[in-house]
């Protein structure tokens, strides 16, 4: 009674709010908020000169490097490549096509470890794409970069997709009447429409990207300095028994993370107001 | 059209393009990749593939994801409901926050999900000694990978629920109410059988991370063969040891079971379109 009372803007005559609420807080807090206070807690245990250290020292800063930038390139190219893929499978039709835009979501139900071990045996040396290739894959940056590439395929697809079913064709038409080319109305009039989506879509990925683990392990080589991605350094130091040193990076990955939480919070809001207005 | 197109439409050349582009990436990054798992699975033969299955470690493994699966997916699916019912048949200040928080483990790194447990149950962590007096272990055994599991796959129902919940409004559960019917009574008869097609579609999503996860699990599971191996984890330890070919065999099932969860997924997507459109129009 007392959460209805205190938290409740508008009474309703609808029961369970109650227990619902309460058990969805004590879930949430037992679960989400209780074990990951104690990652900042651990922190506290290192001094300020010590947490600058862990987080900032050349290995680690290699590691941010390779995340951030690969997790950028691949949600660049997973931007441009997904609304490709999304205009196509939304404005034309060719055979298989129902199949290809069921596929599309492979890579959130594929294990990333199956997916992992996958594109490792495609772009090594010997393998079925790499084997082509001038320039090594697996095992450098590169590899890194395509198991990103994977796992953030669906993101802007499944963003965009929905936007662009909802154009208006009206304004289409009308930006031809008044004598615009399709690049014109294209950059002119549906861009506009679908850029909140595919900026969602974008920072979908690369948030995605920053923190995967099981699909790029494998493919990387994880040489210190050259190949190692930040969660893997976390994982490398609790092995070592540096858990402090551990939680110090978890901690800058996780502010990271919150940031951009908020920031796609506040573009999907203003998708949803662009398309509501549209 | 005589070969002249409408004003509203591309040249063919850049349909062709378009199309073309779309293909040979998904080509590159979807498909080929998805061929590999079961050419690879088979290459030294359907005896091999069937050793590296019913191999004890390996039986042990798919043991071990099917018990997280099974215990994390109900969890998540209660929890899911529980959630979606607050916040989308009330209004309450701190809705958003709650909303948020729901989000967050598709925002945490894997890796660190996995970690934060360990600071909480493991030897060094909050109840590290008060565990090992009682002769308890959550990390590194069977209790920490269910914990693992669970955090990463919670906001799968809820976030199929609440958008759909948040559609239909509480009109019918009102009339419902009105009429004298109980809060379970409302729950069961009105409200169930108008989420059914989501709720399914969520629990299916969820249970597809559930027995996929890796980074999670990797970290809490210590990785005792036969014991706290899941299936992915088992897939990892047979490729370090260049068993490609078992562990290409252990990852085609998961990939069966990534094609069974599309086939599924779009089977209910459609359901829950056809939902939201009669929602539409009443």
């Amino acid at each position: 009674m007392l959460l209805s009372r205190t938290l409740l803007r508008r009474h309703s005559v609808l029961p369970g709010f109650d227990l619902a609420l309460g058990f969805a807080v004590l879930y949430v807090s037992l679960l989400v908020l209780v074990p990951l206070s104690a990652a900042f807690f651990k922190t506290f245990t290192l001094t300020w000169q010590q947490f600058v250290d862990a987080t900032t020292s050349p290995r680690v800063m290699a590691s941010y490097r390779l995340t951030f930038g690969a997790s950028l390139l691949a949600a660049l190219l997973n931007a441009i490549a997904g609304l490709a893929v999304a205009w196509v499978l939304v404005r034309y039709r060719f055979p298989g096509q129902r199949i290809i835009d069921a596929l599309v979501d492979l890579p959130f139900a594929l294990p990333t470890a199956v997916a992992g071990i996958a594109l490792t045996a495609i772009y090594a040396k010997n393998g079925w794409i790499g084997q082509w290739l001038p320039f090594k894959v697996s095992f450098t940056p590169i590899g890194v970069w395509v198991a990103l590439v994977f796992i953030g395929l669906p993101f802007v697809v499944r963003t965009v997709q929905p936007v662009l079913e909802d154009v208006n064709r009206e304004l289409e038409e009308a930006a031809a009447t008044l004598g615009a080319d399709r690049w014109v109305t294209f950059r002119r009039v549906i861009f506009p429409i679908v850029m909140p989506a595919l900026l969602t879509g974008f920072a979908l990925a690369f948030a995605r990207a920053l923190g995967e683990y099981g699909s790029v392990i494998f493919i990387a080589g994880n040489m210190p300095m050259v190949s190692e991605i930040t969660p893997l350094l976390i994982i490398t130091k609790l092995e070592q028994y540096d858990y402090a040193g551990a939680t110090a990076i978890a901690v800058v990955m996780l502010l990271i993370s919150f940031v951009l939480l908020l920031v796609i919070n506040a573009l999907q809001a203003w998708a949803r107001k662009r398309q509501g207005g549209v | 059209m005589n070969g002249r197109r409408k004003p509203t439409e591309e040249p063919a050349w850049v349909r062709r393009l378009l199309i073309g582009f779309a293909l040979v990436f998904l080509t590159f990054f979807l498909f080929i990749p998805l061929a590999t798992v079961f050419v690879e699975a088979f290459k030294k033969g359907v005896e091999v593939y069937w050793a590296a299955i019913v191999e004890p470690d390996a039986l042990a493994a798919v043991k071990l994801t099917l018990i997280a699966a099974v215990i994390s997916v109900p969890l998540n699916l209660v929890f899911g409901i529980a959630a979606a019912w607050c916040i989308a048949k009330f209004d309450f200040r701190g809705k958003n926050v709650l909303l948020t928080l729901i989000d967050l483990p598709f925002s945490v790194s894997p890796v660190i999900a996995g970690l934060i447990y360990v600071l909480v149950f493991g030897l060094q962590g909050w109840f590290g000694e008060w565990l090992r007096d009682n002769d308890l272990k959550v990390i590194f055994a069977v209790p920490g990978i269910v914990l693992a599991t669970v955090f990463v796959t919670f906001p799968f129902v809820a976030r199929e629920l609440i958008p759909l919940m948040q559609a239909q409004g509480i009109e019918q559960e009102e009339a419902a109410r009105v009429l004298g019917a109980g809060g379970w009574q409302i729950f069961w008869r009105v409200t169930l059988p108008n989420v059914k097609w989501a709720l399914l579609y969520g629990v299916i999503l969820c249970n597809a991370r559930a027995m996929g996860e890796f980074g999670a699990v990797s970290v809490v599971s210590g990785h005792i063969r036969g014991q706290t191996n899941t299936m992915p984890l088992h897939i990892e330890i047979l490729y370090n040891e260049y068993q490609f070919a078992a562990a290409f065999a252990v990852a085609s099932l998961l990939a069966l079971l990534a094609l069974v969860t599309l086939v599924l997924k779009y089977a209910v997507e459609q359901r829950v379109k056809a939902s939201m459109k009669v929602q539409h129009e009443h």
